[in-house]
């Protein structure tokens, strides 16, 4: 069975003037995906994902991300995308329930549909004690959950993770792939950017940038094969000598 | 629309939670005007003066006896010789010394010109300032009621004038200056940083990516600013008027409407704050020296524009508040319509212009 595809990008290419920080790259992601985006810090993974996510416009190649154009349709992107940074941005000085309610305004849900989608994103999360608690006052794990939800409130075709993980538990990042495993059964695409190998495993396809360029792109099990190591973080390594 | 008002909710929740920003929406423009309107005046009120009179005679004692039944002045010592001057102001109680030549009156009549040599503690160059401007006042005063009906001027004191605000009073002078500051500071501060502040939390980044459009998200920022800088307005001038009893002579429409210019003009400037700094702090420092100090002490708040140096008086010609404080002092103590003010106005409106248009182009650089 093919799916269809929900980002497209061909030869996409960003510089700061002598710097070319994403170097022509190429790949495609399927609907339902879980695609890892790897890479060390400054591979440009994070200026790849901007120009995806359509805060930042390529210098040159075409993309297309949930069937818009990177160029011309931002505006339809943007309605069709959720996103997480790496700071889970919520905020602190606004409760669980005002923090729910004001991400599901600014995506246009009518207020009945955040009535609901709060009651049920609150009781899936065990958070009905501290509905009415400042975000602000809550450990860091839930703060990332609750980012991550928000970020699935107007069911959008794919998220974007920008290292979702970052500064987190082991055992709470567990529960992070678990939520994430959750979503992308339930035909949500999930683009995410990691620096930790092992959650490279948890994904169905991951491509790994070094210097702007995607150097390897295929499922974890291949990839193991094709360098012949154990593990992901061993592909990586060996990836990151042979570019030295 | 419904967007929007989630936005400006969200915005004063901001607000009303953040006590330190709450304290200087409103704390600040109270505590401010009272300050400024009680404490720091150039009013002076019951000032110690030593007399020097070496002719004794009537025109003397009348003028001796109308500077002490002034409110402003108390007399505390009769100086005999010109030697004691000194040791009088070195105690520090007395303020100034009026010293009467030789044969007042005779002068006066004879040559239609007598000599008062007013002699003031300069260490508080301010207060002496007024202690002279005050004494030269009575002496007019009194020359005036000498001249009634007669031919002959015959002159003591140079003239001086004092229009709009003739009791001097220094809070009058300062209401305008301190609505100035307030607008600017609540307007440009308070935005430019809640501005950066969405960018160190990385939530702008999560604004810009959802459906909202960047200049909604500005604009959002700033309403809830707009409508509290025009509470503060208010609260300003409701408290000069019953408070210090400051008539407005001016249309308070014309009032209203040139304030929410310059609040647009401030708010453009905060903006553009925003856009150069990338932390809360940047912006604070960025507003308190590039726009505070200048306001304080190039806009003729303080120190009069006319008296500045020829460079700074060059200078203060970019600051909007010089403008903003022209525009007000014209409405509020001269009452003037349009017709006086409408080329500051336009100057105003430009420099508002000009801000939009650098912080649009400054915002599409970074998004790019």
């Amino acid at each position: 069975m093919k799916k269809e595809n929900v980002i497209e990008a061909n030869q996409l290419t960003k510089t700061f003037g002598d710097f070319t920080a994403v170097n022509a790259i190429s790949f495609e992601v399927k609907k339902g995906e879980i695609f890892g985006f790897l890479g060390a810090n400054g591979a440009g993974k994070t200026t790849a994902m901007k120009m995806l996510i359509g805060i930042s416009k390529p210098s040159s190649g075409t993309a297309k991300v949930a069937g818009f154009d990177v160029y011309s349709q931002t505006e339809s992107i943007k309605k069709n995308i959720g996103y997480m940074s790496q700071k889970f941005a919520l905020y602190d000085d606004l409760t669980v329930k005002e923090n729910i309610t004001f991400f599901g305004g600014i995506y246009g849900l009518s207020r009945k549909k955040i009535k609901e989608k709060r009651t049920q994103l609150i009781s899936e999360l065990g958070l009905e004690n501290i509905s009415n608690k400042l975000v602000g006052s809550l450990p860091l794990g839930w703060k990332q959950k609750l980012s991550f939800s928000v970020s699935l409130l107007h069911e959008p075709k794919i998220v974007f993770l920008d290292e979702p993980t970052g500064g987190v538990d082991p055992i709470t990042r567990r529960h992070f792939w678990e939520m994430i495993y959750k979503a992308a059964h339930q035909g949500t695409t999930i683009f995410v950017t990691t620096h930790y190998m092992d959650e490279a495993e948890y994904c169905d396809r991951v491509s790994i940038m070094v210097e702007g360029k995607i150097e390897a792109l295929d499922t974890p099990k291949k990839l193991k094969e094709q360098f012949k190591v154990e593990s992901m973080n061993d592909v990586f390594l060996k990836l990151a000598r042979n570019i030295e | 629309m419904k967007r929007f008002i989630g936005f400006i909710k969200k915005e004063f929740y901001h607000i009303f939670r953040d006590k330190r920003s709450l304290f200087i929406l409103f704390g600040m423009p109270i505590a401010q005007i009272l300050l400024f309107g009680f404490a720091i005046t150039n009013e002076i009120n019951n000032v110690d003066i030593a007399i020097l009179d070496h002719s004794k005679d009537a025109t003397t004692e009348e003028i001796i006896n109308k500077i002490s039944a002034s409110k402003y002045f108390t007399i505390k010592q009769i100086i005999v010789r010109e030697a004691d001057i000194e040791a009088a102001f070195k105690k520090g109680k007395i303020k100034a010394v009026l010293n009467f030549e030789k044969d007042f009156s005779k002068n006066l009549i004879k040559e239609k010109k007598a000599t008062i040599q007013i002699i003031t503690d300069a260490t508080d160059p301010n207060t002496a300032n007024s202690i002279t401007n005050y004494i030269n006042a009575i002496l007019q005063n009194y020359q005036q009621s000498k001249n009634k009906g007669i031919q002959i001027d015959y002159q003591i004191v140079p003239q001086t004038r004092m229009v709009y605000n003739p009791e001097l009073k220094g809070v009058f002078m300062f209401v305008p200056g301190v609505m100035t500051i307030i607008l600017m500071l609540v307007s440009a501060m308070m935005t430019s940083i809640s501005i950066t502040r969405e960018k160190e939390l990385g939530t702008m980044e999560i604004l810009l990516v959802s459906p909202l459009k960047p200049f909604q998200v500005i604009i959002g920022k700033v309403v809830p600013y707009i409508f509290l800088s025009v509470v503060n307005a208010s609260v300003i001038v409701l408290l000069s008027i019953f408070i210090f009893k400051m008539p407005v002579v001016g249309s308070l429409f014309l009032l209203g409407a040139e304030s929410v210019l310059f609040i647009i003009t401030s708010l453009a400037l905060g903006i553009l704050i925003s856009t150069i700094a990338e932390t809360q702090q940047a912006a604070m420092m960025i507003s308190l020296m590039g726009l505070m100090l200048p306001v304080i002490l190039l806009s003729g708040f303080i120190f009069p524009v006319s008296s500045m140096p020829i460079p700074l008086q060059i200078i203060s010609n970019i600051i909007p508040a010089k403008w903003f404080i022209i525009i007000i002092k014209g409405i509020m103590l001269k009452g003037v319509g349009v017709t006086y003010v409408w080329k500051e106005t336009v100057i105003l409106i430009g420099m508002t212009l000009f801000f939009i248009g650098l912080s649009v182009k400054k915002y599409k650089i970074r998004l790019e």
